[in-house]
């Protein structure tokens, strides 16, 4: 287990735990906050968008994301042998 | 059978199911009773942690707040789901790899300082009494409704009841327990929503009815309500009318503070590996969001069913408004509460409810023959009354209150344990008295749960806001106070003890002055709230629920400053920093 390797390990968590972030932020402060009444003029049937995005769409991306980054963490824990057992 | 005699029934036996399975799974694992997380699939574990995390302002309070304030509840939703992810993504896998028993354990070996310890221990104290204080508000009032006495007395037969279950102990750390206690919570919460939902639009899923058509009329549900609610002065049900900055403040406040509280911390410090602690947390935010995506569903509902039982024909006609005389069976009993209250400002015998403080609405009201609102509905009852509002079956009824007692002692008894955990493992045994024995360790813990039952009460008796807005400042807190020290503990090496220190000192003190300035939280036998909570004395228009931010901003800019100013932490810390970052153990010759 060299350094180099465990920097290396430690970077490609800090990315991809950025990415999930970004999208974290987009989908609940972006599209649910900041931009919800551009979103508001898009309608999907009884719901304007953005409404829609702060009290449904937002909670159902986080619940995917995490389960996103579990998953792929698991295959960067094997790609650079740091998994448990 | 009477409501009250069923109420009596389906609690009984939730009760005993609880029990049952506390039996059941001790006599079955007696010997690895400490750690009740190990052998359980992250599936149960996730079951168990929402039940641990959906709380009486989740249960009962939520939906009610939401149904009262439209698009501005959204703050609540995402708020109180969008933590899991930074739980998930920047704390759960390290401090599951870290392997202690508490957070201020964490901060005390992180940071090499029994100072730092008892800084964290109190920041803990101060997050668990503000967030136990919502919870009895919540307790009184199911306990107030279903024996049909006054909410004080619902109160203090609630105090009793979480005294009793805390002290039982050992419960909570079955996780089977809690596993039953989200079952009956979940039911408890969906059933009434379906049957609402059907009855509304027609469409059995709460999640789609709430973006249907109303049945048998064109009309999507929330266009209805937002005609309906401006036509009686009040806002749009779909926009807001917090400020922009005010709800994202609030949002994140709520966020970090999950991702900080202790007692959902400490779930994750019990799951056999480090990457059961990374799915654990989607499971447990897939178990929240089933109820966290109902709930605006059901406060939509609530709100449409409230005001059409008020306002049944247009809005100015004479026969337009309820006749007083004419109220429906749960109005009477929950006047009886004082929750509901009424007052014939007009003297006409019908009530008008109506939003009085909205200026551009007073002629058109008073063209009407309207002199004020006449109906006060507290908010905190709307889950409770909105299977009787609907006029649903009497078990249903029976059902929410059973779900709400869960949901609350559930929550009420895992933070007075948090508390006590913290007075007597942190505190007495960890810092002022090494040598005591493993009983009186636990008589302290049990004096210290007693302590914090009757502040929590004191606090109950006069909350400085509804139960999820109590809450909410809890939160601040810990977004302040505990959250960035621990991520700082993780991600950077170089953040010492004294700018730990700092960074929590400052942190707390500020977010609790602000709120104890403007709320009133602990000191108002001293006079608090001084300032007058108002958008315009707020600093950058952010409101006491969302101040938990500039807080964190705070102890951030303090921690990191006061660090680079100061000696390095030493080089075995350091070591421990890269071995808590990678999930397999490393020999230190790697390090």
């Amino acid at each position: 287990m060299h350094r180099e390797n465990r920097m290396a390990y430690w970077r490609a968590n800090l990315r991809l735990v950025a990415i999930c972030l970004g999208i974290w932020f987009v989908c609940s402060y972006g599209f649910g906050v900041l931009f919800v009444e551009q979103l508001n003029r898009v309608r999907i049937g009884g719901f304007q968008l953005g409404f829609w995005f702060a009290q449904q769409g937002s909670i159902y991306i986080f619940v995917a994301l995490i389960f996103f980054y579990a998953w792929r963490m698991n295959r960067i824990d094997r790609k650079y042998d740091v998994h448990e057992d | 059978m009477s409501l009250q005699v069923l109420t009596y029934l389906v609690v009984g036996l939730s009760f005993a199911l609880y029990i049952g399975i506390a039996i059941w799974s001790r006599a079955r694992n007696t010997g690895d009773f400490y750690i009740a997380g190990k052998g359980v699939s992250p599936v149960a574990n996730g079951m168990a942690t929402a039940a641990d995390w959906m709380s009486a302002a989740s249960f009962i309070s939520m939906a009610g707040l939401i149904a009262f304030l439209g698009y501005d509840g959204s703050v609540y939703l995402m708020g109180w789901t969008g933590g899991y992810v930074l739980l998930a993504l920047l704390l759960a896998p390290y401090l599951r790899k870290f392997g202690k028993f508490t957070v201020p354990e964490f901060i005390a070996e992180r940071y090499y300082s029994r100072t730092a310890r008892i800084v964290a221990v109190i920041c803990l104290i101060f997050i668990s009494f503000t967030y136990v204080a919502g919870q009895m508000r919540g307790v009184g009032i199911v306990f107030s409704r279903f024996l049909e006495v006054d909410v004080t007395v619902g109160l203090i037969i609630g105090m009793g009841v979480v005294f009793i279950y805390a002290v039982l102990g050992g419960m909570k750390g079955i996780t089977y327990t809690q596993v039953a206690q989200y079952c009956v919570l979940i039911f408890a919460y969906t059933v009434p929503a379906v049957f609402i939902a059907i009855q509304i639009t027609g469409n059995p899923i709460p999640q789609l009815a709430f973006g249907s058509d109303i049945a048998g009329n064109g009309t999507a549900l929330l266009d209805k309500l937002d005609d309906i609610v401006t036509s009686l002065g009040f806002n749009q049900y779909t926009t807001g009318t917090k400020s922009r900055i005010d709800v994202f403040c609030i949002t994140l406040a709520l966020m970090v503070g999950t991702a900080g509280l202790p007692h959902v911390i400490v779930r994750f410090f019990t799951v056999p590996k480090v990457r059961d602690a990374r799915v654990s947390a989607g499971y447990a935010l897939l178990f929240i969001a089933i109820l966290y995506t109902t709930a605006p569903a059901v406060g939509s509902m609530a709100r449409y069913n409230l005001v059409n039982t008020i306002q049944p024909g247009p809005v100015g006609t004479i026969d337009g408004n309820l006749a007083y005389a004419e109220r429906p069976d749960w109005f009477r009993t929950w006047q009886q509460t004082g929750l509901v209250r009424f007052e014939d400002q007009n003297g006409d015998g019908r009530i008008q409810y109506y939003n009085d403080s909205n200026t551009a609405f007073a002629d058109e009201a008073a063209s009407y023959g309207w002199q004020g609102n006449e109906l006060t509905v507290d908010r905190d009852i709307m889950v409770l009354a909105n299977p009787e509002i609907a006029g649903l079956p009497n078990w249903v009824i029976a059902l929410v209150a059973a779900g709400g007692i869960a949901a609350a002692l559930s929550t009420a008894a895992g933070l007075l344990l948090v508390i006590s955990a913290a007075v007597s493992h942190d505190l007495i045994k960890g810092i002022f008295a090494p040598n005591i024995s493993e009983r009186q360790e636990l008589a302290a813990g049990r004096i210290a749960a007693a302590f914090a039952i009757m502040i929590a009460g004191y606090l109950g008796f006069d909350p400085p806001g509804w139960v999820a807005q109590v809450v909410a400042f809890a939160f601040g807190l810990a977004a302040a106070s505990l959250f960035p020290v621990i991520l700082l503990g993780i991600f950077f090496k170089r953040v010492n003890k004294q700018g730990a220190i700092a960074g929590m000192l400052t942190g707390l003190l500020f977010t609790y002055g602000y709120i104890e300035y403007f709320k009133g939280l602990f000191l108002k036998w001293a006079g608090a709230p001084w300032g007058e909570n108002v958008a315009e004395h707020w600093l950058f228009g952010i409101s006491p629920e969302g101040i938990g931010v500039i807080g964190m901003l705070l102890n951030f800019v303090v921690a990191i400053t006061v660090s680079h100013l100061t000696a390095p932490p030493p080089e075995r810390i350091q070591h421990m920093v890269e071995q808590i970052r990678v999930p397999r153990h490393l020999e230190d010759h790697h390090l």
